[in-house]
């Protein structure tokens, strides 16, 4: 029987059984109605129903999902016992080739086999995989049935369904939020594991401070020592994110929160920050194009024209440039919460003063707002150091230790890309440091964030 | 105004304000208003809440221009100027007219630095030494000194509620204001705290024209010698305090000090 099949059926029944189950409360919950006693009914008919199609639905689908996955070995297990296994080879790959091309004809997936060995052991295969799938729906149906049944004795005037489904409910919450959990620790244990492997080749001195980037030279067999430094990568990282990017963002993200906190009437706020925010809904491929096609030709013909050398059409400063634009939402939005947050009497105490406006923000709002601004300004970083389109398709390829803003740099994202796309064996060196890279840039974003909370969640206590 | 309130106006009298009307929007807040503050004497705006004594307040330094939907009609002079005509300047007139809030509001910098912030925007320090006897000077005034001279560097938002309302006034003074007005400057403060800041009215009062805004009826006979008791935006009675609390004329006084509304 298919999987889908089961899962149409299962859900039937988990639809009878709410119905049965629901009018069967309804039936005695009338009668006990008839006593009169006011704790004689406890949970509305409907919470009945889903007390029993739970019961019904959920043991069996916990089974099923086990079962997927143990009844692939169960079925090689019996194949390999067939005398017709006999004539495997003993090499672990060859015979795992040979297991896999039968499994495939067997379920449909291939039409036929390229390996002659394979043919012998479809036959089995078929037969052992239609006996588990019928072995697996008919202990599904029984659970589901024995589920079912249990729940359904169990109906009663005064019986607490209500209770148990809400029970059930935060139950199911709960393992949503643990998934999510779950998924980052196991993606964090992946790029940890990865790691080990590449520094088990490299040493991670070397890969931290090495100068010299040259992944392609120890893929072409020179040796995998002074290959990966990736300091021209970090440098690269923090010349486009974390200077030209913010040299941009800073200043403009905290003028146009100034201006549209405590400058521009109702009317022009209303229209000027979702605009402003429309920046930070552009998709950064979009950036991407923006940034290769036009700025990036515009600043080496300008360059050019002022007779700097070594202008590249990929420069630092075209990536940094539009990163920076791209950045400008999040700071300025991050700086308008925390301008606002500075508490009115504040602005009041520094007018009555016979402070001017200008006066009023550069020496009271500003500074009391600034750890707000600092924490926005951190996530902005974080942000920009991850960010990965606008590089990949702005800044080049060259690991260029430079400061010259227009020539060209790489970014650690960028490296990443690159060594991942393209055909790699997965255990090289070249293919593992990419999993390095994404660690350092992992932990690096990851303290950027708990310190740009700490600083936010400081600074807001103060005025509480 | 009565012949009586006349026969209270002072000859010289610090603010006058003749027919103040306020709008917030379409909505009138103070129906027309005539009063003179003078030099000598505390004068104290009582009423219940929402009677516009302290919008009435906030139109004596111009703080109402701060939103955005308020409009003020009518006359107000300091020293005989008008302080509503173009040519008056705003900055001017705060540091001339200064202000301290209901709740303290220190500015999150060293308690230095909130006396040091108004001498500091007016340019009235020459020096770092002129600064520190300015410093010295107002909190002195204010009555804090004895309490911060060594934790100067200390920041204001770390005193106590009492202490920072000091400092404010402290603020306020270090500008060399002519006129202080209180917006109930003790809605926030604890009894102890209280009776200090009305303390400090009391040395104060001579040396600056007052006026203070309070609910607290108590306070208003205890700190000032001028009372206007304001109802629904209208002045309704302006006497000496003792008169205004032991032999109201108006009805509407008589029923609000005896507690019948409020």
């Amino acid at each position: 029987m298919t999987g889908p099949a089961i899962i149409l059926l299962l859900a039937g029944l988990g639809a009878i059984a709410w119905v049965s189950a629901r009018a069967r409360a309804v039936r005695l919950q009338t009668a006990a109605r008839a006593t009169g006693r006011r704790d004689a009914v406890h949970s509305l008919p409907g919470y009945h129903g889903w007390y029993v199609a739970l019961w019904t639905l959920i043991p069996a689908a916990i089974f099923l999902a086990v079962w997927a996955n143990v009844a692939p070995g169960l079925v090689t297990q019996s194949v390999l016992a067939d005398p017709a296994a006999q004539a495997l080879p003993a090499d672990g790959f060859a015979r795992s080739a040979i297991l896999g091309e039968a499994r495939a004809i067997a379920s449909g997936l291939q039409a036929g086999a390229f390996n002659p060995a394979s043919e012998a052991l479809v036959a089995p295969y078929r037969t052992a995989i239609s006996e588990y799938g019928i072995a697996g729906a008919v202990l599904a149906l029984i659970l589901a049935f024995a589920g079912g049944a249990y729940a359904f004795t169990r109906i009663r005037p005064d019986f607490r369904a209500r209770t148990r489904v809400e029970r059930l409910v935060m139950m199911a919450l709960l393992l949503a939020s643990l998934l999510a959990i779950v998924t980052t620790l196991g993606i964090v244990a992946s790029l940890l594991w990865e790691s080990f492997r590449f520094f088990s080749m490299v040493n991670p001195i070397d890969f931290l401070f090495g100068f010299k980037w040259s992944p392609q030279s120890a893929a072409m067999g020179y040796g995998n020592d002074d290959a990966f430094g990736a300091i021209p990568l970090f440098w690269g990282t923090i010349f486009i994110g974390a200077i030209i990017a913010m040299i941009v963002a800073i200043p403009l993200g905290l003028m146009s929160a100034v201006y549209l906190t405590q400058y521009a009437s109702p009317a022009v706020r209303k229209w000027m920050k979702p605009l402003l925010e429309v920046l930070a809904g552009v998709p950064t491929v979009v950036y991407g194009y923006f940034a290769a096609l036009t700025v990036a030709p515009a600043l080496r013909d300008f360059a050019v024209a002022i007779g700097i050398r070594g202008a590249s059409s990929e420069s630092a400063l075209a990536a940094g440039l539009v990163m920076g634009v791209m950045i400008i939402p999040f700071v300025s939005s991050m700086a308008d919460d925390s301008i606002a947050a500075v508490p009115q009497s504040m602005r009041d105490g520094s007018l009555a003063m016979g402070a001017t406006t200008s006066e009023t923000i550069k020496r009271v709002l500003v500074p009391a707002a600034l750890p707000g601004v600092v924490g926005g300004v951190l996530l902005a970083v974080s942000r920009a150091i991850g960010e990965t389109m606008i590089v990949v398709m702005a800044a080049g390829l060259a690991a260029n230790l430079t400061l010259n803003p227009f020539a060209s740099v790489t970014t650690v994202t960028t490296q990443i890309v690159q060594l991942l796309t393209g055909d790699q064996e997965f255990d090289s060196a070249k293919t593992l440091a990419a999993f390095a890279l994404g660690l350092v840039l992992f932990v690096v974003t990851l303290l950027l964030n708990i310190v740009a909370l700490r600083v936010v969640k400081k600074y807001r206590e103060a005025y509480e | 105004m009565t012949d009586e309130q006349k026969s209270l106006a002072p000859a010289n009298p610090k603010m006058t304000a003749r027919d103040v009307k306020v709008f917030y929007g379409p909505k009138q807040a103070i129906k027309g208003v005539s009063i003179d503050v003078d030099m000598d004497n505390v004068t104290a705006f009582i009423g219940p809440s929402g009677c516009g004594k302290s919008t009435f307040l906030r139109t004596l330094n111009r703080m109402n221009d701060t939103v955005a939907s308020a409009r003020v009609d009518g006359t107000i002079t300091l020293d005989g100027e008008d302080i509503y005509a173009p040519s008056m300047d705003v900055v001017q007139l705060r540091a001339r007219v200064g202000m301290v809030f209901q709740k303290p509001n220190p500015f999150p910098k060293s308690i230095y630095e909130n006396i040091a912030y108004g001498p500091r925007i007016h340019g009235l320090a020459a020096s770092k030494a002129d600064m520190d006897v300015i410093v010295e000077k107002s909190l002195r005034r204010a009555g804090l000194w004895e309490e911060v001279k060594d934790r100067l560097q200390d920041s204001g938002t770390a005193l106590s509620g009492g202490q920072q309302q000091r400092l404010c006034i402290g603020r306020a003074i270090a500008v060399e204001p002519e006129v202080i007005l209180m917006d109930e400057p003790c809605s926030a403060l604890d009894p102890i705290a209280t009776a200090k800041i009305e303390e400090l009215i009391h040395e104060l009062r001579g040396r600056y024209a007052i006026v203070i805004v309070t609910h607290n009826m108590q306070q208003a006979a205890r700190v000032s010698q001028r009372t206007a008791f304001f109802h629904l935006g209208e002045l309704v009675e302006y006497g000496v305090t003792s008169d205004i609390f032991t032999n109201p004329k108006a009805e509407r006084t008589k029923d609000y000090i005896t507690g019948r509304y409020g």
